[in-house]
């Protein structure tokens, strides 16, 4: 390659519709050679004002937009919105109804960590792992439909507790699906992570040290990737995760690969967690009726709730003024960090090639950047 | 290349060549949904009361209530039905959930594509029949959205209540009241069915919302005697509560009587604006609701209003026939001191006919309105019952009510099935007699509010059924016993509902005190000149009006038992509002 063209900066625009980005949004990056020199997001095209749309709505209304802040992964969405409420009205939840949660809260992520799998390693070249992990999820999708009457949008986790007890026999067909999920677990390994070409393209790539993730705020498995234990699960425990085994699990490196291994541990663990859940759920009732949603007041004052989600700390804070709409909800996720502010920063530098693939290992939800 | 290991273990994926994808089924089969799968609408257009529910709650407003040939609007119908934008539906399902009926639900159907916009609107039920095979999202029972259990209402102990005359129901507290008129949806169904249409789901809203003030700013819109029906109204709204399909209705009357009991003087909350005089004179016959409602509203429009009234207290019937456990004295005053207030002159013990003559009061005035109620009462047409001791229900409660002092003795059998019958026996308890009501027919064919049946069981009145009185059997003069026989029921010829039949030699003799006869009244129009009553048409007992009340005569109005069928205390207040209209119309040309 000539000296001219290493030195004349070239801009590219990487999105809105592109497969490697994992939803609408675009990267401006301007290049010389084959190096990124500056990259710059540009979000908006997901726009639809989740928070604002809210404060329009009556507090039942909010539970099926929520859903809608990530597509991949609503459920942390609506168990922050129930809880934030609950803990304004000082409502009850059943004991069921929080293994129930925890169940869906934990399938999610499972579900979340597939589609992850896909694109991580799509992003790389790898186009088997995407066929196989899409192909699985959909066990785990069915299960979702079959509990909730929706795949993707679950409008499942509501005020007071879940909206539906669990069908006859559902339990046995979870397991069903968790003993096929970790025994395809082997194969994923092969295929993915000791896969000579995925090690070589992510160790030592897309590297974030741990006083710049603590700095910038990130969280989730970018985090732990540096090895730094932080897990709401673990930290405020919500629900029933305290009465479960299990241990945060981090992973020295602090590049995509100790990234994706925290997550492929975790995945793991989750199927671990949801067996406890089915061992441990007691019988009784599964929502705690609240009043008419027509006349429904929250009391006045403000609740600040967070959720483990797959993508990290996922956090809403609730404000009522004690009428039938919120005052305010905000949304504070993981991903206007990981995938605006962060991502800008750690693509100077990397490959163009490598651009997708330093995305993917973040966990970055364009539709929640714009909630 | 070091890591080797890690060059050929992708390689295991070749196992899989050649085996089938396991995400598609072959042959290819189209895909069952789960058993609650969130799909397309149904409703089921027979069950539906187009209350709108659904509409209200979903926050995409993707459904509209529209008007559906082959469903016309009528008693606790609104005639619309929902239809779906399902360009704009986003299937959650919270319509089903909120649906006080359970009609809508959601089908295993999930695809449509056209290049046609209009056929994403879907009228459920009507677009798509067949549908009601593939239902899956129901409506759940056991995690409901709506409150289907009433707040419970408070009452005296049925042994503490016979012992005097102190009111038995005791009223919702604030936060009862705030509870229950929590799980109103606002639908408005009731409005249509109250004979007065009262602003209902906005005083029940007011009182959700903590503003009782508001609430009787509503309630005495057009109901200047709301106490009255939140304590004894019949009620017609509640029978049509959409929450009442599937749970107990909403306690309508119960919170219009706690929103009226918070304010001691409705006055000071009012605060009405009275129209200047406007020198047109309308004079009342009969104080009962009807020409209470007529003169409270002609007084706040400016008219100079007398009414006059035979009874030395106002109310009618409501003050007369209803016994004070249901309606004490203090809240009667209450309500008729509140229309002094604006005005309305009253003239109690003057009976018109007798103390002043109906010309008089024509003449004087620029309209008459007559409202004097029924209150001749039938009789049973059985030999001895002009003995000494067998009385009319009617007479009976007038005399309690106005306080003198009936002698029932220790036995008292009361005949007929109605609010009325029921009061008396009821009274009798309290009086300390032994009652036993006799009824022709079966229990559940009494006309009597259930409540009221099962008061008076919880009492210690006892009620015979199938019962037809023959003869009261009397001694010296007074009665002493009465002879009845059983009946069978057999169906009606004509369609109606079962007719008591005499079973022969099924006759029984009840040794009783006093007889109180309650199987209905008539009106007494005694006090009208003959040249009126030649002009004045009356039919079945009853005065003919137009909608604006007035009669073949065009100065005189009319209005309550006298003219309605219902024969209600909430009738006679919807009519003579309505004449207030009529006589304006006719004095003001307005």
């Amino acid at each position: 390659m000539s000296a001219i063209l290493q030195e004349k900066e070239t801009t590219l625009y990487l999105g809105p519709q592109h497969p490697g980005i994992t939803g609408n949004m675009m990267i401006e990056l301007k290049v010389t050679g084959d190096t990124i020199r500056k990259a710059t997001t540009h979000v908006g095209y997901l726009h639809r004002g989740f928070e604002k749309l809210m404060e329009e709505r009556l507090w039942m209304q909010c539970f099926p937009i929520v859903c809608r802040i990530c597509v991949p992964e609503p459920d942390p969405n609506e168990e922050n919105l129930a809880r934030a409420i609950e803990e304004l009205e000082g409502r009850e939840v059943p004991e069921r109804a929080k293994y129930i949660r925890v169940m869906m809260l934990e399938l999610s992520r499972m579900a979340t960590y597939l589609l992850w799998m896909g694109g991580q390693s799509g992003s790389a070249g790898l186009y088997t792992m995407p066929q196989w992990t899409v192909g699985d999820r959909d066990y785990i999708i069915d299960l979702f439909e079959e509990l909730t009457g929706g795949r993707v949008y679950h409008m499942y986790i509501w005020p007071g507790g879940v909206r539906r007890d669990l069908p006859e026999g559902f339990e046995g067909r979870v397991r069903k699906v968790l003993d096929y999920l970790e025994q395809r677990l082997t194969d994923y390994d092969r295929l993915l992570f000791e896969n000579a070409i995925f090690l070589r393209r992510a160790q030592g790539v897309g590297i974030l040290d741990k006083d710049m993730a603590m700095e910038w705020g990130v969280v989730g498995p970018p985090l732990r990737g540096c090895g730094i234990a932080h897990d709401v699960r673990k930290d405020e425990p919500y629900e029933v995760y305290d009465q479960l085994d299990w241990e945060v699990i981090t992973h020295e490196g602090s590049d995509v690969y100790s990234r994706a291994m925290v997550r492929r541990k975790e995945f793991e663990q989750s199927i671990s967690i949801v067996r406890q859940v089915l061992d441990k759920m007691p019988s009784g009732p599964v929502h705690n009726p609240g009043p008419n949603p027509l006349k429904w007041r929250v009391p006045a004052g403000e609740a600040y709730v967070k959720t483990e989600s797959a993508r990290g700390e996922f956090g809403y804070y609730v404000v009522s003024d004690g009428s039938l709409k919120p005052r305010r909800v905000h949304v504070r996720g993981p991903a206007y960090v990981h995938g605006v502010s962060l991502l800008e920063r750690m693509l100077v530098g990397a490959n163009i090639a490598d651009t997708s693939f330093i995305m993917n290992s973040l966990g970055t939800c364009p539709p929640e950047i714009e909630r | 290349m070091k890591n080797i290991k890690g060059a050929l273990v992708p390689f295991s994926a070749l196992k899989y060549l050649g085996k089938k994808p396991h995400t598609v089924r072959y042959p290819f089969e189209k895909k069952k949904t789960a058993e609650r799968y969130r799909g397309f609408h149904f409703n089921e257009i027979e069950v539906c009361i187009g209350c709108g529910t659904c509409s209200t709650i979903c926050q995409n407003e993707a459904i509209d209530m529209i008007k559906i040939e082959g469903v016309e609007p009528g008693r606790g119908d609104s005639g619309l039905r929902p239809r779906i934008d399902n360009g704009r539906c986003c299937w959650c399902g919270l319509c089903v959930d909120m649906c006080p009926t359970g009609s809508l639900s959601l089908t295993d159907q999930y695809l449509h594509t056209s290049p046609d916009p209009d056929s994403y609107l879907l009228i459920p039920g009507v677009d798509n029949p067949e549908m009601k095979e593939n239902i899956s999202f129901t409506k759940s029972d056991t995690e409901p959205l709506l409150q289907f259990d009433r707040v419970p209402m408070r009452e005296l102990d049925g042994a503490e209540r016979v012992k005097s005359f102190a009111e038995v129901v005791l009223g919702y507290m604030q936060e009862e009241a705030r509870a229950e008129a929590t799980r109103c949806v606002d639908c408005g169904l009731c409005v249509t069915a109250c004979p007065d249409h009262m602003h209902i789901p906005e005083y029940i809203g007011a009182i959700a919302e903590a503003d009782d003030a508001k609430a009787l700013k509503y309630i005495y819109d057009n109901n200047p005697l709301p106490e009255m029906c939140g304590k004894v109204c019949t009620r017609q709204c509640e029978t049509v509560c959409a929450i009442g399909h599937l749970g107990e209705p909403i306690a309508i009357r119960w919170l219009k009587r706690y929103a009226t009991e918070q304010f001691p003087d409705p006055a000071a909350i009012l605060n009405p604006k009275i129209a200047e005089p406007n020198g047109k004179k309308v004079g009342i016959v009969g104080g009962g609701p009807a020409g209470l409602s007529a003169g409270y509203y002609l007084a706040l429009r400016g008219f100079d209003v007398n009414i006059y009234e035979a009874l030395p207290r106002m109310g009618g019937m409501t003050f007369a026939g209803i016994p004070k456990y249901r309606f004490p004295l203090d809240s009667l005053d209450k309500q008729i001191d509140y229309m002094k207030k604006v005005g309305v002159k009253m003239h109690n013990n003057v009976r018109v006919g007798k103390d002043i003559t109906f010309d008089k009061i024509r003449n004087d005035n620029d309209a008459v309105f007559i409202g004097i109620g029924f209150h001749v009462p039938y009789t049973l047409g059985l030999t001895g019952e002009d003995l000494e001791n067998s009385i009319q229900a009617i007479d009976f409660l007038r005399r309690v009510n106005i306080g003198e002092t009936v002698d029932v003795g220790k036995k008292v059998v009361v005949i007929g099935g109605g609010n009325v019958a029921i009061d008396a026996a009821r009274v009798s308890r309290r009086l300390g007699a032994e009652v036993t009501i006799l009824y022709r027919r079966r229990v559940e064919d009494m006309p009597a509010d259930w409540e009221e049946i099962e008061g008076a069981e919880d009492e210690g009145v006892h009620i015979v059924p199938q019962g037809i009185p023959l003869e009261i059997i009397g001694e010296n003069g007074k009665v002493k016993s009465i002879k009845y026989g059983m009946a069978e029921m057999v169906p009606d010829d004509k369609g109606g509902r079962p007719r008591p039949k005499l079973i022969e030699g099924d006759e029984h003799i009840l040794e009783v005190d006093t007889v109180i006869g309650a199987i209905g009244q008539e009106a007494d129009y005694s006090f009208l000149p003959k040249e009126i009553m030649d002009e004045l048409k009356i039919e079945r007992g009853r005065v003919v009006v137009n909608e604006l009340k007035q009669t073949s005569i065009p100065d005189i109005f009319a209005g309550g038992d006298n003219v309605n069928r219902t024969m209600d205390a909430i009738s006679a207040i919807a009519d003579g509002v309505r004449a207030v209209e009529g006589i304006s119309h006719y004095l003001l040309d307005e």
